[in-house]
Protein backbone atom coordinates (compact mmCIF):
# COMPACT_ATOMS: atom_id res chain seq x y z
CA UNK A 1 0.00 0.00 0.00
CA UNK A 2 1.42 3.62 -1.22
CA UNK A 3 2.22 5.74 1.73
CA UNK A 4 -0.79 8.10 1.00
CA UNK A 5 -3.22 5.81 1.65
CA UNK A 6 -2.01 4.49 4.58
CA UNK A 7 -1.42 7.83 6.15
CA UNK A 8 -5.34 8.48 4.80
CA UNK A 9 -5.84 4.62 6.98
CA UNK A 10 -4.12 6.26 10.27
CA UNK A 11 -6.21 9.54 9.78
CA UNK A 12 -9.33 7.83 9.61
CA UNK A 13 -9.06 5.58 12.53
CA UNK A 14 -7.19 8.84 14.73
CA UNK A 15 -10.65 10.51 14.14
CA UNK A 16 -12.81 7.08 14.68
CA UNK A 17 -11.20 7.17 18.00
CA UNK A 18 -12.89 10.51 19.03
CA UNK A 19 -16.25 9.40 18.19
CA UNK A 20 -16.27 5.84 19.41
CA UNK A 21 -18.45 6.08 22.05
CA UNK A 22 -19.90 2.96 23.00
CA UNK A 23 -16.70 1.02 22.29
CA UNK A 24 -15.36 -0.92 19.46
CA UNK A 25 -18.42 -2.95 18.03
CA UNK A 26 -20.63 0.06 17.63
CA UNK A 27 -18.35 2.26 14.41
CA UNK A 28 -18.46 -1.59 12.86
CA UNK A 29 -20.55 -0.56 10.03
CA UNK A 30 -19.16 2.57 9.68
CA UNK A 31 -15.51 0.96 9.51
CA UNK A 32 -17.05 -1.38 7.23
CA UNK A 33 -18.24 1.54 4.88
CA UNK A 34 -14.80 2.93 4.86
CA UNK A 35 -12.52 0.07 3.84
CA UNK A 36 -15.08 -2.57 1.84
CA UNK A 37 -17.70 0.17 -0.08
CA UNK A 38 -15.46 3.10 -0.04
CA UNK A 39 -11.88 1.96 -0.70
CA UNK A 40 -12.20 -1.53 -1.80
CA UNK A 41 -9.14 -2.44 0.50
CA UNK A 42 -11.25 -5.83 1.25
CA UNK A 43 -13.89 -7.63 0.35
CA UNK A 44 -16.70 -8.16 2.64
CA UNK A 45 -16.60 -11.34 3.25
CA UNK A 46 -12.97 -11.34 4.29
CA UNK A 47 -13.80 -8.14 6.44
CA UNK A 48 -16.46 -11.15 8.23
CA UNK A 49 -14.04 -13.56 8.45
CA UNK A 50 -11.20 -10.85 10.37
CA UNK A 51 -14.15 -10.25 12.93
CA UNK A 52 -14.65 -14.06 13.57
CA UNK A 53 -11.29 -14.48 13.94
CA UNK A 54 -10.98 -11.99 16.39
CA UNK A 55 -14.08 -13.07 18.26
CA UNK A 56 -12.67 -17.04 17.65
CA UNK A 57 -9.44 -16.05 20.10
CA UNK A 58 -9.33 -14.68 23.44
CA UNK A 59 -9.07 -11.24 24.23
CA UNK A 60 -11.04 -7.39 23.94
CA UNK A 61 -13.48 -7.13 21.17
CA UNK A 62 -10.72 -4.44 19.87
CA UNK A 63 -8.59 -7.16 18.41
CA UNK A 64 -10.04 -6.98 15.33
CA UNK A 65 -8.86 -3.56 14.74
CA UNK A 66 -5.12 -4.87 14.46
CA UNK A 67 -5.97 -7.62 12.32
CA UNK A 68 -7.70 -5.81 9.56
CA UNK A 69 -4.98 -3.21 9.78
CA UNK A 70 -2.64 -6.67 9.03
CA UNK A 71 -4.74 -7.49 5.79
CA UNK A 72 -5.13 -4.35 4.40
CA UNK A 73 -1.37 -3.36 4.69
CA UNK A 74 0.65 -5.98 6.61
CA UNK A 75 2.42 -4.87 9.89
CA UNK A 76 2.81 -1.16 9.15
CA UNK A 77 -0.82 -1.25 9.32
CA UNK A 78 -1.78 -2.92 11.73
CA UNK A 79 0.56 -0.70 14.21
CA UNK A 80 -0.77 2.24 12.59
CA UNK A 81 -4.65 1.34 12.71
CA UNK A 82 -4.28 0.41 16.57
CA UNK A 83 -2.09 3.11 17.81
CA UNK A 84 -4.22 5.84 15.46
CA UNK A 85 -7.29 4.44 17.53
CA UNK A 86 -6.06 3.28 20.65
CA UNK A 87 -4.04 6.49 21.64
CA UNK A 88 -6.32 9.64 21.43
CA UNK A 89 -8.99 8.14 23.34
CA UNK A 90 -6.80 6.65 26.05
CA UNK A 91 -5.31 10.31 26.34
CA UNK A 92 -8.70 11.15 27.22
CA UNK A 93 -9.62 8.74 29.52
CA UNK A 94 -6.80 8.67 31.64
CA UNK A 95 -7.03 12.54 31.82
CA UNK A 96 -10.55 12.31 32.93
CA UNK A 97 -9.14 9.84 35.70
CA UNK A 98 -6.63 12.06 36.78
CA UNK A 99 -9.17 14.74 37.31
CA UNK A 100 -11.34 11.99 39.48
CA UNK A 101 -7.95 11.44 41.71
CA UNK A 102 -7.24 14.81 42.10
CA UNK A 103 -10.61 15.51 43.63
CA UNK A 104 -12.00 12.52 45.33
CA UNK A 105 -14.60 13.89 47.33
CA UNK A 106 -15.16 17.10 45.19
CA UNK A 107 -19.22 17.53 44.99
CA UNK A 108 -18.93 17.85 40.81
CA UNK A 109 -16.73 14.95 40.35
CA UNK A 110 -18.70 12.81 42.91
CA UNK A 111 -21.86 13.76 41.18
CA UNK A 112 -20.96 13.05 38.23
CA UNK A 113 -19.21 9.15 38.91
CA UNK A 114 -22.91 8.85 41.22
CA UNK A 115 -24.92 10.16 38.67
CA UNK A 116 -23.46 8.15 35.50
CA UNK A 117 -23.33 5.11 37.41
CA UNK A 118 -27.46 3.70 36.82
CA UNK A 119 -26.25 5.01 32.96
CA UNK A 120 -23.81 2.17 32.81
CA UNK A 121 -25.77 -0.57 33.85
CA UNK A 122 -28.38 0.02 31.54
CA UNK A 123 -26.00 0.20 28.71
CA UNK A 124 -24.15 -3.14 29.89
CA UNK A 125 -27.97 -5.09 29.96
CA UNK A 126 -28.97 -3.06 26.57
CA UNK A 127 -25.71 -4.69 25.14
CA UNK A 128 -26.74 -8.13 26.74
CA UNK A 129 -30.18 -7.45 24.91
CA UNK A 130 -29.08 -6.26 21.86
CA UNK A 131 -26.57 -9.09 21.02
CA UNK A 132 -28.67 -12.27 22.57
CA UNK A 133 -30.72 -11.45 19.15
CA UNK A 134 -27.73 -11.33 17.22
CA UNK A 135 -26.39 -14.72 18.42
CA UNK A 136 -29.38 -16.75 18.67
CA UNK A 137 -30.71 -18.34 15.84
CA UNK A 138 -33.91 -20.18 17.95
CA UNK A 139 -35.25 -21.15 21.03
CA UNK A 140 -31.95 -23.26 21.91
CA UNK A 141 -29.95 -20.25 22.05
CA UNK A 142 -31.87 -18.68 24.20
CA UNK A 143 -31.49 -21.13 26.24
CA UNK A 144 -28.21 -21.35 26.51
CA UNK A 145 -27.92 -17.85 26.86
CA UNK A 146 -30.25 -18.06 30.23
CA UNK A 147 -28.58 -20.93 31.36
CA UNK A 148 -25.53 -19.62 31.14
CA UNK A 149 -27.19 -16.41 33.21
CA UNK A 150 -28.27 -18.76 35.87
CA UNK A 151 -25.36 -20.98 36.25
CA UNK A 152 -22.88 -18.07 37.02
CA UNK A 153 -25.10 -15.95 39.25
CA UNK A 154 -25.53 -18.64 41.18
CA UNK A 155 -22.96 -21.27 41.31
CA UNK A 156 -18.95 -20.50 41.85
CA UNK A 157 -17.75 -23.00 39.06
CA UNK A 158 -15.32 -21.20 36.84
CA UNK A 159 -17.01 -20.01 33.96
CA UNK A 160 -14.33 -21.01 31.34
CA UNK A 161 -16.37 -24.33 31.93
CA UNK A 162 -19.32 -23.49 30.49
CA UNK A 163 -17.73 -21.30 27.31
CA UNK A 164 -15.99 -25.08 26.19
CA UNK A 165 -19.72 -26.61 27.02
CA UNK A 166 -21.05 -23.82 24.65
CA UNK A 167 -18.44 -24.82 21.84
CA UNK A 168 -19.21 -28.13 21.94
CA UNK A 169 -23.20 -27.64 21.70
CA UNK A 170 -21.94 -25.57 18.75
CA UNK A 171 -19.93 -28.31 17.44
CA UNK A 172 -22.65 -30.93 17.72
CA UNK A 173 -25.30 -29.32 16.64
CA UNK A 174 -27.25 -28.54 19.57
CA UNK A 175 -27.50 -24.55 18.94
CA UNK B 1 -19.53 4.57 51.75
CA UNK B 2 -16.18 2.80 50.64
CA UNK B 3 -15.60 4.84 47.16
CA UNK B 4 -15.85 8.49 49.21
CA UNK B 5 -12.42 7.63 51.19
CA UNK B 6 -9.42 8.85 50.47
CA UNK B 7 -7.46 6.62 48.45
CA UNK B 8 -5.22 5.83 51.05
CA UNK B 9 -7.18 2.41 51.97
CA UNK B 10 -7.11 0.95 48.55
CA UNK B 11 -4.52 -2.37 48.00
CA UNK B 12 -1.01 -2.01 47.50
CA UNK B 13 -0.68 -3.22 43.12
CA UNK B 14 2.16 -2.19 41.57
CA UNK B 15 2.73 -2.11 37.38
CA UNK B 16 4.16 -5.89 37.47
CA UNK B 17 1.04 -7.15 39.08
CA UNK B 18 -1.05 -5.51 36.86
CA UNK B 19 0.74 -6.58 34.11
CA UNK B 20 0.03 -10.60 35.23
CA UNK B 21 -3.44 -9.78 35.97
CA UNK B 22 -4.65 -8.35 33.17
CA UNK B 23 -2.36 -10.53 30.87
CA UNK B 24 -4.43 -13.63 32.63
CA UNK B 25 -8.26 -11.93 32.30
CA UNK B 26 -7.42 -11.26 28.65
CA UNK B 27 -6.67 -14.83 27.55
CA UNK B 28 -10.11 -15.84 29.53
CA UNK B 29 -12.08 -13.32 27.80
CA UNK B 30 -14.14 -15.02 24.87
CA UNK B 31 -16.66 -12.58 23.63
CA UNK B 32 -15.80 -9.96 25.25
CA UNK B 33 -13.39 -8.69 28.35
CA UNK B 34 -16.43 -7.08 30.62
CA UNK B 35 -17.52 -10.33 32.76
CA UNK B 36 -13.53 -11.67 33.28
CA UNK B 37 -12.29 -7.57 34.49
CA UNK B 38 -15.27 -7.43 36.86
CA UNK B 39 -14.85 -11.24 38.21
CA UNK B 40 -10.57 -10.56 38.66
CA UNK B 41 -11.37 -6.98 39.93
CA UNK B 42 -13.82 -7.74 42.18
CA UNK B 43 -13.90 -11.54 43.50
CA UNK B 44 -10.71 -12.83 42.83
CA UNK B 45 -8.02 -10.08 43.54
CA UNK B 46 -10.40 -7.20 45.76
CA UNK B 47 -9.08 -4.60 44.01
CA UNK B 48 -11.89 -2.46 43.23
CA UNK B 49 -15.72 -2.60 45.32
CA UNK B 50 -18.48 -3.26 43.25
CA UNK B 51 -19.43 0.54 43.32
CA UNK B 52 -15.55 1.52 42.38
CA UNK B 53 -16.00 -0.79 39.76
CA UNK B 54 -18.89 0.48 38.21
CA UNK B 55 -17.59 4.10 38.39
CA UNK B 56 -14.56 2.69 36.16
CA UNK B 57 -16.73 1.07 34.23
CA UNK B 58 -18.62 4.09 33.49
CA UNK B 59 -15.56 6.06 32.43
CA UNK B 60 -14.42 3.38 29.80
CA UNK B 61 -18.30 3.13 28.58
CA UNK B 62 -18.78 6.53 28.14
CA UNK B 63 -15.80 7.74 26.80
CA UNK B 64 -14.52 7.22 23.46
CA UNK B 65 -12.26 4.48 21.95
CA UNK B 66 -12.67 0.97 23.14
CA UNK B 67 -14.22 0.10 26.64
CA UNK B 68 -11.69 -2.96 27.24
CA UNK B 69 -8.44 -0.95 26.93
CA UNK B 70 -10.12 2.50 28.38
CA UNK B 71 -10.75 -0.35 31.56
CA UNK B 72 -7.54 -1.79 31.67
CA UNK B 73 -5.40 2.15 31.77
CA UNK B 74 -8.08 3.27 34.07
CA UNK B 75 -7.29 0.50 36.21
CA UNK B 76 -3.35 0.82 36.06
CA UNK B 77 -3.38 4.43 36.55
CA UNK B 78 -5.94 4.40 39.55
CA UNK B 79 -3.03 1.88 41.01
CA UNK B 80 0.62 2.82 39.55
CA UNK B 81 0.46 6.64 37.47
CA UNK B 82 1.15 6.50 33.85
CA UNK B 83 3.13 3.48 34.51
CA UNK B 84 0.78 1.24 35.78
CA UNK B 85 -1.47 2.39 32.66
CA UNK B 86 1.26 1.13 30.03
CA UNK B 87 1.81 -1.89 32.33
CA UNK B 88 -1.70 -2.94 32.33
CA UNK B 89 -2.36 -1.91 28.89
CA UNK B 90 0.64 -4.25 27.51
CA UNK B 91 -0.72 -6.96 29.72
CA UNK B 92 -4.29 -6.73 28.14
CA UNK B 93 -3.08 -6.41 24.66
CA UNK B 94 0.37 -8.33 24.05
CA UNK B 95 -0.83 -12.03 24.62
CA UNK B 96 -4.28 -11.55 22.48
CA UNK B 97 -1.62 -10.51 19.71
CA UNK B 98 0.48 -12.81 20.26
CA UNK B 99 -2.31 -15.89 20.28
CA UNK B 100 -4.25 -14.16 17.00
CA UNK B 101 -0.88 -14.01 15.07
CA UNK B 102 -0.65 -17.64 15.85
CA UNK B 103 -4.15 -18.71 14.86
CA UNK B 104 -4.43 -16.33 12.40
CA UNK B 105 -2.27 -18.34 9.93
CA UNK B 106 -4.10 -21.80 10.90
CA UNK B 107 -7.56 -20.01 10.21
CA UNK B 108 -6.36 -18.38 7.23
CA UNK B 109 -4.98 -22.06 6.05
CA UNK B 110 -8.73 -23.77 7.20
CA UNK B 111 -11.10 -21.04 6.60
CA UNK B 112 -13.72 -22.58 4.88
CA UNK B 113 -14.06 -25.60 7.45
CA UNK B 114 -17.46 -25.29 9.28
CA UNK B 115 -16.66 -26.05 12.58
CA UNK B 116 -15.01 -23.21 13.64
CA UNK B 117 -18.08 -21.42 12.47
CA UNK B 118 -20.16 -24.12 14.85
CA UNK B 119 -18.37 -23.68 17.77
CA UNK B 120 -18.18 -20.00 17.53
CA UNK B 121 -22.09 -19.75 17.18
CA UNK B 122 -22.14 -21.49 20.63
CA UNK B 123 -19.68 -19.76 22.09
CA UNK B 124 -21.19 -16.64 21.51
CA UNK B 125 -24.77 -17.67 23.05
CA UNK B 126 -22.42 -18.11 26.54
CA UNK B 127 -20.48 -15.02 25.55
CA UNK B 128 -24.08 -12.90 25.61
CA UNK B 129 -25.63 -14.35 28.80
CA UNK B 130 -22.27 -13.59 30.39
CA UNK B 131 -22.78 -9.99 29.40
CA UNK B 132 -26.28 -10.04 30.99
CA UNK B 133 -24.95 -11.68 34.23
CA UNK B 134 -22.40 -8.96 34.90
CA UNK B 135 -25.10 -6.48 34.33
CA UNK B 136 -27.15 -8.24 36.87
CA UNK B 137 -24.52 -7.83 39.11
CA UNK B 138 -23.68 -4.83 38.89
CA UNK B 139 -27.26 -3.38 39.25
CA UNK B 140 -27.06 -4.29 42.61
CA UNK B 141 -25.42 -1.28 43.73
CA UNK B 142 -28.08 0.82 42.89
CA UNK B 143 -29.74 -0.38 46.10
CA UNK B 144 -33.82 0.26 46.63
CA UNK B 145 -34.04 4.21 45.14
CA UNK B 146 -36.20 4.49 42.97
CA UNK B 147 -34.36 7.75 41.11
CA UNK B 148 -31.54 5.90 39.95
CA UNK B 149 -33.59 2.50 39.05
CA UNK B 150 -35.59 4.70 36.20
CA UNK B 151 -32.48 6.01 34.88
CA UNK B 152 -31.34 2.76 34.61
CA UNK B 153 -34.20 1.53 32.92
CA UNK B 154 -34.86 4.27 30.67
CA UNK B 155 -31.22 3.78 29.60
CA UNK B 156 -32.56 0.00 28.88
CA UNK B 157 -35.39 1.06 26.75
CA UNK B 158 -33.97 3.95 24.81
CA UNK B 159 -30.64 1.54 23.36
CA UNK B 160 -31.84 -1.79 23.57
CA UNK B 161 -35.02 -1.83 23.24
CA UNK B 162 -36.22 1.52 21.06
CA UNK B 163 -32.15 1.15 19.32
CA UNK B 164 -31.85 5.25 19.49
CA UNK B 165 -28.44 6.16 19.00
CA UNK B 166 -26.51 6.15 22.01
CA UNK B 167 -24.97 9.87 21.61
CA UNK B 168 -28.99 10.83 21.83
CA UNK B 169 -29.66 8.78 24.83
CA UNK B 170 -26.43 10.01 26.49
CA UNK B 171 -27.52 13.67 25.77
CA UNK B 172 -31.06 13.26 27.40
CA UNK B 173 -30.09 11.21 30.24
CA UNK B 174 -26.68 12.23 31.51
CA UNK B 175 -26.83 16.05 32.69
CA UNK B 176 -30.76 14.70 34.10
CA UNK B 177 -28.55 11.68 35.90
CA UNK B 178 -25.87 13.90 36.70
CA UNK B 179 -27.89 17.38 38.56
CA UNK B 180 -30.00 14.76 40.08
CA UNK B 181 -26.91 13.21 41.91
CA UNK B 182 -25.32 17.31 42.68
CA UNK B 183 -28.71 17.95 44.49
CA UNK B 184 -28.81 14.67 46.23
CA UNK B 185 -25.70 15.83 47.81
CA UNK B 186 -27.09 18.72 48.96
Amino acid sequence: MPLTELAALFAYFLMLSFIAVGGAPSILPEIHRYVVEVNGWITSSDFARLYTLAQVAPGPNVMYLPLLGWDIAGWPGALALTFAFIAPSLTLTMWVARLYARHPTGTAVLAVRRGLTPITIGLTCASGWVLMHGAAEDWRGYALTAFTVVFVTRTSFNPLWILVAGAGAGLFGLV
Amino acid sequence: MPADAPECGQPQVGPADLFRAFAVLTLHSFGGALFWSRRMLIEQRGWLTEQEFVEVLALAQLLPGANGTNLAAVVGYRFAGVRGALAAMAGFMGPPLLVIGAIGAVYYLYADLAFVQHALKGMAAVAVGLVIATGIKIARVLGARWFPWTITVLTFAGVGLMRWPLLIVLAVLAPIAIVAAWKGHH
